[in-house]
């Protein structure tokens, strides 16, 4: 079904070639990173994690999103999501994809990553991590591709798929649950040492990836002849809105337990990105901004009107998705590094390096996601 | 029966074979030197047999790195009546110091990259 | 294809995988338990390995017989004897060919002096001693008996040795800084650049005192800390800083779990204070203040 990606319209050639153009020019900055070393981005023994890593965690979250679509359709037999659940599972491989990428880039010997695989270690949960990702990367590879194919003859789908689709969808809450887990079991970073940590990641993962999902289905309708259906976005439209309640609500309770306890440790790193700590302060705006827009945006979400009106819709799921965006990944990685172990503060500014590698990450993701959709469209517009 | 795109194809082709077989006309070509590791002179017992050290001197060396950092295991290995250090730079290089005569002749030729020196050093490296 | 050919062949597959992984996991079972049954054995690297996975269980009993490297580290002399803890750093990062990067952002450090309030930061910094924050405070890693960064690495490259020392396997290290994230103590750096750039001229930028050709340096990529010497021990020397001190046993170096050793008598007659105790790592790093 590879050869449906090859047929289209110079816009789709356009595009595919302004991706590539993106994707070579990070080639090349990872190739002066890989010969001189990490120290071209902005990381430093203080803050050893930055936007690679912040961003490889929030696109689990996206990849993640996915099960959104895929339980109502298939374990709950929501026939609105007919269409749109092929979306959804494409989009977690896209998402899967770029996290190994971030992944590889943030490595300090990329060559020995079967390191990994060759000396397994069950107590570490990177090595947990690597499992469930490829995992979870094969199991929507393979239930997408078998389902899409079956579409494509005309048949039904074999028997087989339907336990891997079963299997996908507790096996989507265990990747952001690892993920969550990287961070909520390291004694030594207290903005992290919290057990609401993997439930704010479940949320704000349900939130961002259908958030993602929705604006991608309306450009959809206008480029392509695929229309997911306005019951299906309505009805993620729902499954947002909760999400991201249950985000902010988490948030909140953060909030509480830091300053009603008055405990140092858990008041720092909130201080610090929200208020500036010891002078301080470049995180303030972004974190700020993007809590101030999250919250704009879900309660635009409560009001039915807003949500049927295509343009107010789409405007609250760019401003949700920014402001989750920031506050995973950029707020949360680097709040754990903020103040550090002996009370320091040391602050981080991503390098221009690393901003065009990270570029060329989400260009790659946009890259395998719009091959795999112009497929799943061209199948879908047979019928 | 007609070939279409005949002249495409054949040259497409034919550049095809040139390129995949790059290997082997350019060394025909350029041929190297058969590489001869400098031996020592005075010494003529290693650590292992010839045959041994030539097939399997990485895995010995693996052994090693990994029996002295990560069993703590730097017993002092003997071979014929003679005592060798469990290490690169104070074992292998007191009979074979100069890696370039040694280690980078076969290795060069061989194409197959050492990251041993990222870290080691050859002894009385200069600073 | 007819059913009866799809049907081997689906059942000739599964015995394949059947056939390969069923025995490579029983090995592994096994392996496992037998690791776990053999503890003081000298086994080579693979059981070893299987020894150190299982040295978090050290930490959680109440008093521990294992092995364990600990120092003692006497601020109070280190303030008598000005220049000493100095001393102690140059000693080690010479030995060890640390280079110095002159900046804050690519520091590289094994042991370093620092101040009170930021090496105790789980103490009260309220209303203290006079001239408390001038003393010096050498800093480095803990060999913590229960180390969160050991349970952290996904390939062993850091792991926990026999005497108690918590090892770098530079060699496996893959860069990924989980260690660093989760070390409470801030004891680890990683090599965010070559440490070997040369000048012009051929002198190395970083190693202004020169190199010590007998210990390697690192690559760029890989995390490294204190490593309690290991190379000294086995020839039966005290690490580079111990010796540095010379006889002023301003630190004190040796086994804290035998109660005739050096250590246990020190540990056993001072109060001596940890740093941040409440992460449960059992540091077996000491401090006299």
């Amino acid at each position: 079904m590879l050869e449906k990606a090859l047929v289209g319209n110079n816009k789709y050639w356009a595009w595919i070639f302004f991706l590539l153009g993106v994707i070579s020019v990070g080639a090349l900055f990872y190739l002066y990173q890989f010969n001189y070393g990490l120290g071209a981005t902005g990381m430093s023994r203080d803050v050893s994690w930055g936007i690679y890593i912040g961003q490889f965690t929030f696109m689990v979250g996206v990849a993640a999103g996915g099960v959104m679509l895929v339980l109502p359709y298939y374990l709950h037999d929501f026939k609105a999501f007919g269409k749109i659940t092929i979306l959804g599972e494409f989009m977690a491989i896209a998402a899967v994809a770029m996290c190994i990428m971030f992944i590889t880039a943030d490595l300090g010997q990329p060559m020995r990553i079967m390191n990994v695989l060759l000396h397994p270690t069950p107590n570490s949960m990177l090595f947990w991590d690597m499992i469930v990702l490829n995992g979870y990367l094969f199991l929507n590879a393979i239930c997408g591709w078998v389902i899409l194919s079956a579409h494509n003859k005309g048949v039904h789908y074999p028997a087989w798929v339907k336990p891997l689709i079963y299997l996908s969808i507790p096996w989507a809450f265990s990747i952001h649950t690892v993920t969550a887990f990287l961070y909520c079991g390291l004694p030594g970073r207290h903005f992290w040492l919290t057990a609401i940590l993997a439930p704010r990641f479940l949320a704000s993962a349900f939130a961002a990836g259908p958030s993602l999902l929705v604006l991608i289905a309306m450009l959809l309708r206008r480029v392509t002849s695929f229309d997911a259906g306005d019951k299906a976005l309505q009805k993620l439209g729902t499954i947002i809105t909760y999400a991201a309640l249950a985000n902010f609500f988490f948030l909140g309770l953060e909030f509480f337990v830091a300053y009603y306890s008055n405990i140092p440790g858990h008041m720092h790193t909130l201080d610090y990105m929200f208020w500036g700590l010891e002078g301080h302060d470049n995180l303030v705006l972004p974190m700020r901004f993007a809590l101030v827009i999250g919250l704009i945006a879900t309660t635009m979400l409560l009001f039915p009107k807003i949500k049927q009106q295509e343009g107010t819709f789409a405007l609250s799921c760019v401003m949700l998705f920014l402001s989750l965006w920031i506050d995973k990944g950029v707020g949360m990685v680097l709040g754990g590094f903020v103040p550090n172990p002996l009370d320091r503060v040391t602050e981080y500014i991503p390098s221009v390096i690393e901003l065009g590698i990270s570029l060329a990450v989400w260009a790659s993701g946009a890259l395998i996601l719009t091959i795999l959709y112009k497929i799943a469209i061209t199948v879908e517009s047979k019928e | 029966m007609p070939m279409y795109d005949r002249g495409k194809v054949l040259t497409g082709l034919a550049i095809f074979v040139v390129v995949v077989t790059f290997p082997i006309w350019y060394n025909l070509v350029h041929a190297q030197h058969v590489p001869v590791p400098l031996l020592p002179k005075d010494v003529k017992q290693c650590v292992g047999k010839v045959d041994y050290m030539r097939t399997s001197h990485m895995e010995l060396l693996n052994t090693w790195r990994d029996e002295v950092v990560r069993s703590e295991n730097r017993k002092v290995i003997e071979v014929g009546g003679k005592q060798y250090v469990k290490s690169l730079q104070l074992g292998c290089m007191t009979c074979h110091p100069d890696r370039q005569k040694f280690c980078d002749e076969c290795h060069t030729y061989a194409a197959v990259n050492l990251f041993c020196w990222d870290c080691h050093f050859q002894p009385k490296e200069k600073k | 294809m007819d059913v009866k050919r799809r049907n081997f062949l689906k059942i000739a597959g599964l015995s394949a995988v059947a056939g390969l992984g069923v025995p490579s996991a029983f090995h592994h079972l096994f392996d496992d338990a037998a690791l776990a049954a053999t503890h003081g054995e000298e086994h080579g690297a693979g059981a070893a390995e299987g020894k150190k996975e299982a040295g978090g269980h050290g930490g959680h009993n109440a008093e521990s017989t294992l092995f364990q490297y600990g120092m003692v580290i006497d601020i109070k002399k280190f303030a008598e004897h000005k220049g000493l803890a100095e001393k102690c750093v140059s000693a080690c990062h010479s030995e060890h060919n640390v280079p110095d990067f002159g900046n804050p952002k690519d520091e590289i450090k094994w042991i370093w002096v620092d101040d009170y309030e930021h090496g105790f930061t789980g103490y009260s910094q309220n209303k203290t001693k006079v001239g408390l924050n001038d003393l010096p405070v050498l800093l480095t890693c803990n060999h913590c008996a229960n180390p969160p960064c050991v349970r952290a690495c996904p390939t062993k490259a850091t792991f926990k040795n026999e005497v108690g020392v918590v090892v770098m396997d530079f060699h496996r290290c893959i860069g990924c800084r989980f260690c660093m994230a989760a070390c409470p103590y801030g004891a680890r750096s990683f090599n965010w650049r070559n440490p070997r750039e040369q000048y012009a001229n051929g002198n190395y930028k970083f190693y202004k005192n020169g190199i010590n050709p007998n210990y390697p340096t690192r690559m760029r990529g890989v995390v490294e800390k204190c490593n309690f010497c290991p190379e000294r021990l086995a020839v039966g020397k005290l690490p580079a800083c111990v010796e540095a001190t010379g006889n002023t046993k301003a630190m004190v170096f040796g086994n804290i779990n035998d109660p005739k050793s050096e250590i246990a008598q020190v540990l056993n007659s001072n109060f001596t204070i940890q740093r941040n105790p409440a992460a449960g790592t059992k540091p077996s790093v000491f401090y006299i203040i």
